[in-house]
């Protein structure tokens, strides 16, 4: 019996890297073709940063376990480190300004990861919150992040490698799709490793961990290093690619609450689930607004829509932990066997 | 006592310093033992007294595991066998006495370093890794084996392919030995109790360890399913001469089984023998046993 269930999505589904190519043929392809300008600039440009936040604190909270409330500061910290050694460092590519502020995100991070060796679960979530206000304090406190700009809001630089620049909205949409795929793909090898097992045995079990033998201390820090690692290069596209400006203000608790809505929503311990959630989480508040105003005219003014927005997303959170607690994912994944198995039957 | 592992909130100091302290303060070793003195002893309780508050679950325990021995340890419930467990993997440390490993004294075992020192264990309540599918817990066992780095696992080129290759390997003849083959692909969590309790087996014995610690690996089995893993127990020990302490409360099965019974009582151990003579032992038929005629030669199994 278990190998009929396990042959039939076998048949119906494509191998995995199939379905990898065919979506970044799309992406690469046909989306440039057909896309709008505001397709870009107000949807697939926020998706593709906030998809990669997602996949970053994924690792950290949906494989390794360990909670966080303070992605939006790794992203501040990626963002206001790529802008400063882009700026301060003669003659650094821009590539290598994102891979050092991955870096010092990931430095944050471990910083911030400390707590985790003695902490777990609701106190450990707390004291990420010190990351959290702590990083929003320091940038704004301190001008000299944003190279004494008297309103702290500061202009991105332009998105060049090897002298190409990317230009307009498409151009920028490109360089975001190339650094997410990239992260992605390194992603998907660490999570199937042996590390990536490490990972989700300490979430599962510490004890039973440390007893065959797992570093634990150190998976923790690592996971909370490579976490923030990828968090922080969102950040940078968050603020080069989708925003073109540097400023602390967008990095705020809202931000963090968001990427940790991406991850539950979307599906934890699932690199797919952090798009599902990201593109959800985009496009939802777009949909509402919409239909707001198609429905009620002009009672359903920004106001109305923010507290609507909160509500119905407060709502879907809820819904999700207790109907579906694996996310999108795992709902995407039995529509499509139950589509899979109704075909085999006709 | 300290626990290694605070339950919730913090733990009083991290393992590594843990370890470092527990190096520091080691009692004496004590050269009394005849038993001590036999070579083939490898592993030795001395001593060893752990409280909990006012609950003493184990007082003054000496006990010794010889190479190659299956070591079942009886006992009413809260007689302290988990304790005594826990107390060889480093989860609990005593208040006194040490324990014996590989020719070295621990006021506490590194827990970090257990499976290095070639011991493996089971829980009593199950502990697998619910997320990760069975072949995925079993390679899981080998974790102490890994020198690779996260980069290297990431490009998976050289050392850490082969590492992953062996290990793969290694699980998988594991799956097979304990007929698990068939569910190598399920989550470990969506497996019924008994093959659970299986899997959990199969990550202890992929390490191939010197000793294996089994605290109540049939508990909740059907007769069938429990025959079935005394079988498994007695094949590892034969397949790879491991030592095997194991906790077990059906004493058919222990009877059956074992090569020697210990028999703890309130944290105290009061019997240490062959299991005919453990049968024959008054205080442990007052203690223990009762009056079990169907179980007395031993037959249940
Ligand atoms: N972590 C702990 N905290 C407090 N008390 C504990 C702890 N672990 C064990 N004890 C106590 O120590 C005593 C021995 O417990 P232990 O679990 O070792 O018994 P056991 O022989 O394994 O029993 P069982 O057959 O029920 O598994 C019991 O009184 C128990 O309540
Ligand atoms: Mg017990």
């Amino acid at each position: 019996m278990s190998t009929i269930t396990s042959a039939m999505p076998v048949n119906f589904t494509f191998p995995r890297w199939i379905t990898s190519v065919l979506l970044l043929a799309v992406a690469y392809l046909v989306i440039p073709a057909i896309g709008t300008s505001y397709l870009f600039e107000a949807i697939l440009l926020p998706f593709l940063a906030l998809s990669l936040a997602g996949l970053g604190l994924n690792i950290l909270t949906g494989y390794a376990g360990q909670v966080s409330l303070g992605s939006a500061a790794f992203m501040a910290v990626g963002a206001f480190a790529a802008f400063n050694f882009n700026l301060r460092v003669e003659g650094l590519p821009l590539v290598g300004s994102i891979v050092l502020a991955g870096f010092a995100a990931a430095t944050i991070g471990l910083v911030f990861g400390l707590p985790s060796l003695r902490l777990k679960g609701f106190y450990l979530a707390v004291s990420t919150l010190a990351a959290q206000f702590f990083v929003q304090w320091a940038l704004t406190k301190f001008s000299w992040f944003s190279n004494d700009s008297a309103s702290g809001v500061i202009d991105a630089p332009a998105l060049s490698v090897a002298g190409f620049v990317f230009e307009g909205a498409v151009g920028r949409y490109y360089f975001a799709l190339t650094v997410v795929s990239v992260l992605t793909f390194l992603v998907h090898r660490l999570v199937n490793s042996q590390t990536g097992r490490n990972f989700i045995a300490i979430r599962d079990n510490e004890t039973a961990a440390r007893i065959i033998g797992v570093p634990v201390l150190k998976t923790k820090l690592l996971a909370f290093a490579v976490s923030s690692f990828i968090v922080g290069v969102a950040g940078v596209l968050w603020a080069f690619a989708y925003l073109r400006t540097v400023e602390p203000a967008g990095f705020n608790l809202d931000r963090s609450f968001q990427i940790l809505f991406i991850v539950i929503i979307g599906g934890l311990a699932s690199t797919r689930g952090a798009f599902f959630g990201a593109a959800l989480i985009v496009v939802f508040p777009l949909v509402l607004s919409r239909l707001g105003s198609f429905l009620l005219g002009d009672i359903f003014d920004s106001g109305v829509l923010d507290m609507t927005q909160r509500i119905v997303l407060g709502a879907l959170i809820i819904l999700f932990l207790i109907l579906e607690p694996d996310g999108l994912v795992a709902l995407w994944d039995r529509i499509r066997r139950r589509i899979g198995s109704a075909l085999r039957r006709t | 006592m300290t626990l290694a592992f605070g339950a919730l909130g913090s733990a009083p100091f991290p393992p590594d310093i843990q370890e470092h302290l527990a190096g520091r303060d080691l009692p004496p070793p004590r050269e009394d033992g005849i038993r001590d003195a036999t070579n083939d002893a490898v592993l030795a309780l001395v001593g060893v007294t752990l409280s909990f508050g006012g609950v003493v679950a184990l007082q003054d325990i000496d006990l010794v595991a010889r190479r190659g021995e299956i070591l079942a340890i009886i006992g009413p419930n809260g007689a302290g066998k988990s304790s005594l467990i826990n107390v060889i993997s480093g989860v609990y440390r005593p208040d006194r006495g040490h324990v014996r490993l590989a020719g070295r004294a621990y006021a506490q075992v590194p827990t970090q370093k257990l499976a290095r020192l070639g011991i493996a264990r089971t829980f009593q309540n199950l502990a697998l890794f619910k997320g990760l599918n069975v072949l995925d817990n079993v390679t899981a066992g080998l974790a102490h084996k890994t020198r690779s780095s996260f980069v290297e696992q990431i490009v998976g080129l050289g050392r850490s392919r082969t590492e992953e290759i062996e290990a793969r390997n290694r699980a998988e003849r594991v799956l097979d030995f304990l007929h698990l083959s068939h569910v190598g692909e399920r989550l470990a969590g969506t497996l019924p109790y008994g093959l659970q309790k299986r899997v959990e087996l199969a990550r202890a014995l992929v390490a191939e360890p010197d000793i294996l610690l089994l605290d109540e690996p049939m508990a909740g089995m059907t007769a069938t399913e429990k025959n079935e893993m005394a079988g498994f127990v007695r094949a590892s020990r034969d397949e790879f001469g491991t030592t095997v302490v194991l906790i077990e409360h059906d004493i058919g099965v222990v009877m059956g089984l074992s090569d020697r019974v210990a028999v703890l009582d309130y944290g105290r151990k009061i019997a240490d023998d062959t299991p005919d003579e453990i049968q024959r032992d008054q205080r442990v038929i007052d203690a223990y046993l009762g009056v079990t005629p169907e179980n007395e030669d031993g037959e249940g199994i």
